[in-house]
């Protein structure tokens, strides 16, 4: 534009207009889960995550895989807190017992209690924290006065409190739902904050003015919107009831001692930790890496299923 | 500054944007320039790279954006390369900037006169507390708020959005900047308020001869607020000049079709004397919680009375607030009137029982406002316009999936997209599906609720023809709500306007056109942007 005043237009070739709001699909269909799983597929922390998964999992089914040792036979007082031998790779309780074997089949017990307490709260919180966000009013006021109830009480406290009680009855299934009953609010509360958002949508009064059912309206197209954020909290979750259990096992009120547990043989441990620091060193660490996989699988999900943070990398 | 130079000048200006697949160029080769005291519009439709453009300017790209190639030349200086020092004195104090959304640009938790005086503060450092005061209370003075030294006080949230856009550009223009820039400042506010900020916005500007770049995606208003026009589309610029000339001789075939989109061919009026819809003395009450156990009545639709004949289109206009939604929803049976009247198809809504009720909804069928809301997005394409006749148990499997085939091809959208998500379609689309939903059941009657506002004007155009064409091949009755009295022109045979929750005029499109009775009809008439220019 040299001259003020100048009517400019653009070389007709270079600029064509096209088709107005042509069609145009990409290679494979796209939504909210199927983006996340081709995102999942990209990040090396998803496989990292994965493998150890899988690997602990493996270990808990088939721990004949793993190790011919049984963990409670062959326990020679004479190999008390004795370093690693031969087919003995890391070493000796101060029973005498085969740590690596004890490890192996105590996995087993921190994933099913893991998986127990997640499907406990998951089922607990969805319930309620759909019935609460989607049909609110009383229903709200109630379930989340109940849940605030829920909340005001540390359930590691509760939980000590609730196998204390139950202390004839200690199996897994116990100790799962003494952690798992007081840990639903926090699932429910995130569950029901997305229903109030996603029930306001469009979509939503569009399908009331079909006539579809409100019940079906809350299966079909509300819970479905809304999960996501639940997916990858009680991921995380998961990793947090594993830790619970060997925190109670090590102060006592957890499995008792006859069932193998990570956190049993972390309490056991503790007497002898300035002589034989890998007795309590081995199954802390199996611990850890079992929490911390259960932690990043959680966050990548979380990063995963925000197309927000997705599409700022 | 002399007159010979340009106080703004961009030449070959390239922006790209870095995303997973690589990096994109969302601007390119783009030149204009701006003299001193002139009104320059950029216009285009929505990702035409208008915006960026204009947030160029300041460094204010958003994300990974970034300035591939050119020069933007403000004032003698070469804004591109420039360190961030230099850009932070230009900003503010030398270039003014009034952001879209009134609603969400000021701090909710700060005093509005709190965020005058940081802009004051920002550009003229070491001014005396007592100074800056004054100067702020100037400032919303001359915004046009009548007692500015009172409204120092108050929050955000206490001012209406027309009033915080005066606030935005008081903010923008408290340094006396030599350009201003405004990105679609009224998009988000009524044509009366529009009318009125624009009106001050260049009062103020006139006065102190800033030039000014308003961004905005309606030619009329471009063409009106501005003596000159910058076309953009698809990044690039396709014409450019006197606004005036490319209204009337538009060469590039882009603006051409802008243009054609403006010059509405008015309607054959359809008429019947059946009656479809009746409405009689509707009113809704909310009752809006207050402190404590307290609640006030709040009348968001009283008196409203109307007939819609079968085959025929009743326009509902009115401004955000004048509860024309609310009567949509009610006609709809999704919300319960407080007192009056709806006859569908000759059946009372009020005390029909459920059985009834979802019987009546095959007859009649919703399209939303917003494209972005109205289709689940987990549900595909396929799913989501079968789900009227899942729900209504229509067909078998087959005969539905032929039925969905057939709505695609009435929409003009291809069968391929059937297995799509909603995230892959664009707004227009989307719409589109949401017609297609609604034609599932063979309705009579189709409440159209803003059904057209977010598009942008050429698709806009098309989906409005279309809702033309499947009138006449389905006889459908339409109750059109509409904030836009230009779409109106197109579409409706007749228009009941409303205000305050009441009807304040009634008649066929023509008269209201021709011969408004109402002042408020007319005050509406008077803020369509560019009204009076074709």
């Amino acid at each position: 534009m040299a001259n003020r005043n100048e009517h400019f237009v653009a070389d007709l070739a270079a600029s064509e207009v096209a088709e107005i709001d042509a069609v145009r699909i990409s290679e494979k269909p796209t939504n909210l889960y199927l983006d996340a799983w081709r995102d999942l597929r990209k990040r090396p922390m998803f496989y990292i995550a994965g493998v150890l998964i899988l690997a602990v999992t493996v270990m808990a089914l088939f721990p004949g895989l793993f190790t011919q040792t049984l963990p409670n036979d062959n326990c020679l007082l004479a190999n008390s807190n004795a370093g690693p031998t031969d087919g003995h790779p890391l070493g000796f309780t101060r029973q005498g017992c085969d740590i690596y074997s004890r490890i192996v089949h105590g996995s087993s017990t921190s994933l099913s209690v893991g998986l127990i307490v997640t499907a406990m709260t998951m089922a607990m919180g969805v319930f309620f924290g759909a019935l609460a966000g989607f049909y609110g009013r009383w229903v709200d006021a109630l379930l989340s006065r109940a849940g605030d109830i829920f909340f005001a009480i540390p359930y590691i406290l509760a939980a000590v409190v609730i196998m204390s009680v139950f202390s004839d009855y200690r199996n897994v299934w116990v100790i799962s739902a003494a952690i798992g009953i007081f840990a639903w609010p926090s699932t429910a509360r995130v569950l029901r904050g997305e229903i109030l958002r996603v029930k306001q949508a469009d979509y939503v009064m569009a399908s009331t003015a079909i006539g579809v059912s409100r019940f079906k309206i809350l299966m079909r197209h509300v819970l479905p919107n809304s999960i996501a954020p639940v997916i990858a909290v009680t991921t995380i979750s998961l990793a947090a009831a594993i830790v619970a259990e060997a925190t109670l096992s090590f102060l006592g009120v957890g499995l008792p001692t006859s069932t193998m547990s990570w956190g049993n043989d972390i309490s056991q441990a503790q007497v002898d930790l300035r002589t034989a620091p890998q007795v309590l060193i081995w199954p802390s660490l199996a611990l850890s890496i079992t929490a911390l996989a259960f932690i990043m699988m959680g966050e990548a999900i979380r990063d995963a299923l925000d197309p927000k943070a997705r599409a700022q990398r | 500054m002399s007159n010979e130079t340009p106080l703004l000048s961009i030449r070959d200006l390239a922006i790209e944007f870095r995303n997973q697949h690589g990096v994109a160029r969302a601007v390119d080769n783009v030149n204009f320039d701006l003299w001193q005291g002139e009104t320059l519009a950029i216009v285009g439709e929505s990702g035409s790279g208008k915006s960026t453009t204009a947030h160029a300017i300041i460094n204010l790209l958003p994300g990974t954006g970034r300035i591939a190639a050119g020069s933007i030349k403000f004032d003698g200086k070469e804004l591109v390369g420039a360190s961030s020092a230099e850009l932070e004195s230009i900003r503010g104090r030398e270039i003014g900037f009034v952001p879209q959304d009134p609603m969400s640009n000021l701090n909710p938790v700060w005093s509005v006169g709190f965020q005058v005086e940081e802009a004051i503060k920002a550009n003229n450092p070491g001014m005396a507390k007592q100074a800056v005061r004054a100067e702020a209370i100037a400032v919303l003075q001359k915004a046009g708020l009548a007692d500015a030294a009172a409204r120092m006080k108050q929050y955000p949230h206490q001012f209406s959005g027309g009033m915080r856009q005066r606030v935005l550009i008081g903010i923008g223009l408290s340094a006396n900047p030599k350009l201003l820039i405004a990105d679609e400042p009224t998009s988000a506010l009524d044509v009366t308020v529009q009318r009125t900020i624009l009106d001050h916005l260049s009062q103020l500007t006139k006065a102190s001869k800033t030039s000014v770049i308003l961004i905005t995606h309606d030619l009329g208003l471009a063409a009106e607020r501005a003596e000159k026009l910058v076309v953009m589309y698809r990044g690039k610029v396709v014409e450019a000049g006197p606004s005036l000339e490319i209204l009337q001789n538009p060469k590039h075939p882009y603006t051409q079709k802008l243009v054609a989109a403006r010059q509405v061919t008015p309607r054959v009026p359809h008429t019947s004397t059946e009656v479809a819809v009746k409405v009689s003395n509707l009113e809704k009450v909310y009752s809006i919680k207050g402190s404590g156990f307290k609640s006030t009545p709040f009348t968001a639709v009283s008196g409203v009375s109307f007939e819609i004949k079968r085959g025929t289109t009743l326009a509902l206009v009115g401004e955000s607030g004048s509860g024309k939604s609310t009567v949509a929803k009610m006609v709809l049976g999704l919300e319960k009137p407080t007192s009056g009247e709806i006859e569908v198809d000759g059946k009372q809504l009020a005390g029909m029982k459920p059985a009834a009720l979802f019987d009546l909804r095959r007859h009649m069928q919703p399209v939303f406002q917003d494209p972005y809301g109205s289709l689940d997005p987990l549900q595909n394409i396929a799913n989501t316009i079968a789900e009227p006749l899942v729900t209504h148990k229509v067909g078998t499997r087959k005969e539905r999936q032929e039925r969905v085939r057939e709505l695609l091809e009435q929409v003009s959208l291809p069968w391929a997209i059937s297995t799509r998500y909603p995230s892959e379609l664009s707004g227009g689309q989307r719409q589109r599906v949401a017609i297609a939903r609604a034609l599932a059941l063979k309705p009579d009657i189709v409440v159209l609720d803003e059904a057209v506002s977010a598009l942008d004007v050429l698709v806009q155009a098309q989906i409005l023809d279309l809702l033309a064409q499947l009138q006449d091949e389905l006889k459908l009755t339409y109750l059109f709500i509409t904030h836009d009295l230009a779409v109106v022109k197109a579409i409706a045979d007749e228009v009941a306007v409303m205000n305050k929750g009441q009807i304040v005029e009634f008649g066929s499109t023509a008269e209201i056109f021709a011969n408004p009775k109402q002042q408020y009809t007319r005050n509406l008439l008077d803020a369509i942007p560019g009204a009076k220019l074709l």
